[in-house]
C-alpha cells in the first residue's frame, strides 16, 4: 500500500541526505520524494510517497521524527488530500503528426511549451494515473525523453499540516 | 568577549563542566590543540583515534557524563568511526570533535580530507559541519544537549581549520531551541492505565529490564517496582546491574547465551513488562516464536522502538524513571505464587555450571574476580566468549558496573573504554577482561595506561583462539576451523615494554592468590591466563532459533 508523508524539515545543508540515507539504510520502499520551498522561509517541505504496510509505515514515521531537523510528519490520507504531479515529455513530432499530437494534448488539457523540427514538449499537471495516461497515448508517437516531479500534496481543509 | 573559534570550542567546553577529553592531535586540529594548552581540562592522549572515542565511550558509561573525544581531519576522524558506531548501538552519550580541512578546501579532495559528517550520519545522532565560528557555541551546547537527553547518543562536530582560526564574539547560549527535538518524557494516561490493568490481572508477570533502565538511573524504582508485584526479572546484556544480580526474583540475562531460567520464564509468561530494550535479534531469537504465551508493555524513550522489532500491546514512550513511578502507583501489590513457584524452581534446577575438569576453566577465572572484588569491580569487557562468560559468571548489583560492547559487538572496545572509566572513576578498581583476539585490536592503548599510571587490571583469558568465531565452527561449521588458531605475542613481554606489570597465570592452584596480587597492585597490570582452549559458552540458543531451545 502507498501512503503520502508531508515532511517539514530545516532548511539545513545535509538535510535531504540524512533522509534519503535513512529511509533506503532502513529498507524502506521509497516511491517518490519531492522536496521544495515552504511558505516558512527557514523550512523545507518533503513529500514522500512510501510503499508498505501500516507497520512500515509507522516506522518510517517514528524514525523519520528522530532526526533533528525534522519538524514535523504527517500522513496525508488519500480521501482528504490534493495531489498532483507535474511531467515534461518530449515526444517526436514530425508536421504530418503534429495535428494529432495537438488533439491528444488539448484532450488532456496539457500544454505545448516547445516546439522544433522533430518534436515536441508537452507539459502535464495532475495525478500520477492521468500523467501515465497521456504517457501511454504518446508512446505510439515515440517519446524521446520524460521528467516528473513526483508527487507533491496538500490537504483539505483550512489547516496546514504542521498543525494536523 | 572576542576570540578564536578554537578558544571559543575550549571555553565552552570548560563552561559545559567538561574537565576531561580523550583524543589525538593533527594538522587540522592544531589551532585547537594550541587552545587546550592554556586550559584546565585534562587531556589523555590515546596512541589510536579507535582508543580515543572508546574512552570517551566507557568514561560516558561509568559516569553517566557526556564524554568528549577530539581528532583530526581525514584518518584521525575516520578512525572514530568503530566507536562512534559503538556508542550509537548502545546509546551512550559521546561528542566527538573533529578538525576539518578548511572550508575553501572542502569538496576538492584535499590532502587529509574525509566527509566526516557524511560517514557519520548513519552512526550519530546528530552531526555538524561548522562553517562560521559565530555558531560555535551553540553548536557545542546543542550537541551536548543532544548525546545526553531523550535516548542518549553520539553527535559529532566538525569544524574546519579556518573556522578554528577565525575570530568571533563568545557567548555562553543559555537556551537550546531545537524545534524538531522534543523528546516525550511521561507516556499517556491512557497507555499507563492499559499497562496498569494489564500487570493487575496477569498471572505470570515478568519484568525484563535493559540498558535504558540504567540510562535512566532507574534501578531503585525498578526494584521497587518488582517488589511490589513480586515479578521476576531478567536483563539484556546491556540491562545487567540495572537490577540486582543477586536478588532473588533475578534469573539472569536472556537470550542468546542467556541463563535456562530467563528463556523458559520468557516463554512462559503471561506478561512481559520490558523497560528501556529493544528487543535485538540476540535477546529474541526466532521473534515469531518470542514470549508466544505473553502479551507485552514496552517502555521506552524511543518511540522507533515501538513495534520495531516485536509487536508489543501497550507502548510507554517516556523516560523509564517516569513511566516506572506511574505503574508502581497504580498497581496493586501482589503474589503469583504458583508462577513464583515455578521459576525459583527453575533457578534451582538449572543454575550456571561449567565443567570444571581439565584444565584452568575461564569461568572459574571469572567467578575468582567475582569473590575477590566482591562484586564492587567495575568489569569491562571486550567481544566474544570472555564477554559472554564475564555477563553469566559476575553478579552485578549495581548499575555501571558492567561496561561492554552489545550492539555493535566491537572487538577492541575493552582496554580504551577501561582506561575511559578508570579515569571516570579513579576510586573504582576497574578489570578489563579481554581475550587473547580482541586484546590485539586496541593493544596500543597499553601505553596510554602506562602513560598516565591509569590502573586498570587487564585480564587475558587466553585459549589461543578466536573462541566464540570456534565455537560457531565447532558447532555450526563440522570444526573446520577456519583463520581463527592464534599465534599470539608473549602477552607479559608485551606489558614490560610497555612498562606494564605482566602475569602469567597457567594453573587453577595459584589462580586466586595471583588474581589478588594483581588487582592489589597500584598500576597497571595484565595478566595473561592461559585457560582451556576449546571451552565453550553455554547455554547457546542457535542463531535464529526459538529461545527456549538451547543447547548445552
Amino acid at each position: 500500500m502507498k501512503h503520502t508523508l508531508s515532511v517539514l524539515v530545516l532548511n539545513k545543508p545535509g538535510v535531504l541526505a540524512r533522509i534519503s540515507g535513512l529511509l533506503s539504510r532502513r529498507m524502506f520502499n521509497i516511491e517518490s520524494i519531492t522536496a521544495g520551498y515552504s511558505e516558512e522561509p527557514n523550512i523545507t517541505r518533503i513529500t514522500i510517497v512510501v510503499q508498505g504496510d501500516d507497520l512500515v509505515l509507522e516506522q518510517v514515521i517514528n524514525q523519520l521524527s528522530k532526526l533533528i531537523d525534522v519538524i514535523k510528519i504527517k500522513e496525508l490520507p488519500m480521501e482528504e488530500t490534493i495531489a498532483r504531479e507535474l511531467a515534461l515529455i518530449k515526444v517526436r513530432a514530425l508536421p504530418e503528426k503534429r495535428a494529432d499530437i495537438v488533439n491528444i494534448v488539448n484532450i488532456f488539457r496539457a500544454n505545448i511549451v516547445d516546439v522544433n523540427r522533430e518534436t515536441m514538449v508537452i507539459e502535464l499537471t495532475g495525478d500520477e494515473d492521468k500523467i501515465n495516461a497521456l504517457c501511454e497515448v504518446l508512446t505510439d508517437h515515440g517519446i524521446v525523453e520524460i521528467v516528473r516531479t513526483g508527487k507533491v500534496a496538500l490537504n483539505r481543509g483550512p489547516r496546514p499540516a504542521k498543525e494536523l | 568577549m572576542e576570540l578564536t573559534g578554537a578558544q571559543i570550542l575550549i571555553k565552552v567546553l570548560e563552561d559545559l563542566g567538561v574537565d576531561t577529553v580523550f583524543g589525538y592531535p593533527g594538522g587540522a586540529v592544531l589551532p585547537i590543540y594550541d587552545a587546550l594548552y592554556d586550559s584546565k581540562i585534562t587531556h589523555y592522549l590515546t596512541r589510536h583515534e579507535q582508543g580515543a572515542a572508546h574512552a570517551a565511550d566507557g568514561y560516558a558509561r561509568a559516569s553517566g557524563k557526556v564524554g568528549v573525544c577530539f581528532a583530526t581531519s581525514g584518518p584521525g576522524a575516520t578512525n572514530l568511526v568503530t566507536g562512534l558506531a559503538t556508542a550509537y548501538m548502545d546509546s551512550v552519550p559521546v561528542v566527538a570533535i573533529t578538525g576539518q580541512v578548511a572550508t575553501s578546501l572542502l569538496g576538492r579532495d584535499s590532502f587529509q580530507e574525509a566527509d566526516i559528517t557524511g560517514i557519520t550520519m548513519p552512526i550519530t545522532k546528530h552531526n555538524y559541519l561548522v562553517k562560521d565560528p559565530g555558531d560555535l557555541a551553540r553548536t557545542v551546547v546543542e550537541a551536548f544537549y543532544i548525546a545526553r537527553t531523550g535516548r542518549p547518543g553520539p553527535v559529532l562536530i566538525d569544524i574546519p581549520k579556518d573556522v578554528s582560526a577565525a575570530r568571533a564574539r563568545y557567548e555562553f547560549p543559555e537556551k537550546v531551541e531545537l524545534p524538531g527535538y522534543k523528546p516525550v518524557l511521561t507516556p499517556g494516561e491512557e497507555e499507563v492505565n492499559k499497562a496498569i490493568a494489564l500487570i493487575n490481572s496477569s498471572e505470570r508477570p515478568l519484568i525484563f529490564t535493559g540498558g535504558g533502565t540504567v540510562n535512566a538511573g532507574a534501578e531503585q524504582l525498578l526494584l521497587a517496582f518488582a517488589e511490589k508485584i513480586n515479578a521476576p526479572v531478567v536483563a539484556s546484556l546491556m540491562g545487567l546491574g540495572g537490577f540486582p544480580g543477586e536478588h532473588p526474583l533475578f534469573l539472569g540475562m536472556l537470550g542468546m547465551h542467556g541463563t535456562k531460567p530467563a528463556n523458559y520464564a520468557v516463554s512462559e509468561c503471561d506478561l512481559l513488562i520490558a523497560v528501556g530494550v529493544r528487543f535485538d535479534d540476540r535477546v529474541t531469537g526466532d521473534v515469531n516464536s518470542f514470549a508466544p504465551k505473553a502479551k507485552i508493555i514496552h517502555i521506552d524513550i524511543d518511540p522507533a522502538e515501538i513495534n520495531k522489532n516485536v509487536r508489543v500491546e501497550v507502548p510507554l514512550v517516556g523516560d523509564v524513571k517516569n513511566s516506572l513511578e506511574l505503574l508502581i502507583k497504580g498497581v496493586k501489590e501482589k503474589k503469583p505464587e504458583k508462577w513464583l513457584q515455578y521459576v525459583f524452581g527453575l533457578k534451582e534446577k538449572y543454575p550456571l555450571t561449567y565443567n570444571q575438569e581439565c584444565g584452568l576453566k575461564p569461568q572459574k577465572v571469572i567467578e575468582t574476580l567475582y569473590k575477590i572484588t566482591g562484586g564492587e569491580a567495575i568489569i569491562v569487557t571486550d567481544v566474544g566468549q570472555h564477554q559472554m562468560w564475564a555477563a553469566q559468571f559476575y553478579k552485578f548489583n549495581k548499575p555501571r558496573r558492567f561496561i561492554s560492547s552489545g550492539g555493535l559487538g566491537t572487538m577492541g572496545f575493552g582496554l580504551p573504554a577501561g582506561i575511559g572509566a578508570q579515569v571516570a572513576r579513579p576510586e573504582q578498581q576497574v578489570i578489563v577482561v579481554s581475550g587473547d583476539g580482541s586484546i590485539q585490536m586496541n593493544s596500543q592503548e597499553l601505553m596510554t595506561a602506562a602513560a598516565y599510571n591509569i590502573p586498570v587490571k587487564v585480564i587475558i583469558l587466553n585459549n589461543g583462539y578466536l573462541g566464540m568465531v570456534r565455537q560457531w565452527q565447532e558447532l555450526f561449521h563440522q570444526r573446520r576451523y577456519s583463520q581463527t588458531k592464534l599465534k599470539n605475542p608473549d602477552f607479559v613481554k608485551l606489558a614490560d615494554a610497555y612498562g606494564i606489570r605482566g602475569m602469567r597465570i597457567k594453573k587453577e592452584e595459584n589462580l586466586e592468590e595471583k588474581l589478588l596480587e594483581a588487582i592489589n597492585y597500584t598500576g597497571p597490570v595484565v595478566v595473561d591466563v592461559w585457560v582451556d582452549r576449546e571451552e565453550n559458552v553455554f547455554p547457546m540458543v542457535p542463531p535464529g532459533g526459538a529461545i527456549h531451545k538451547m543447547i548445552g
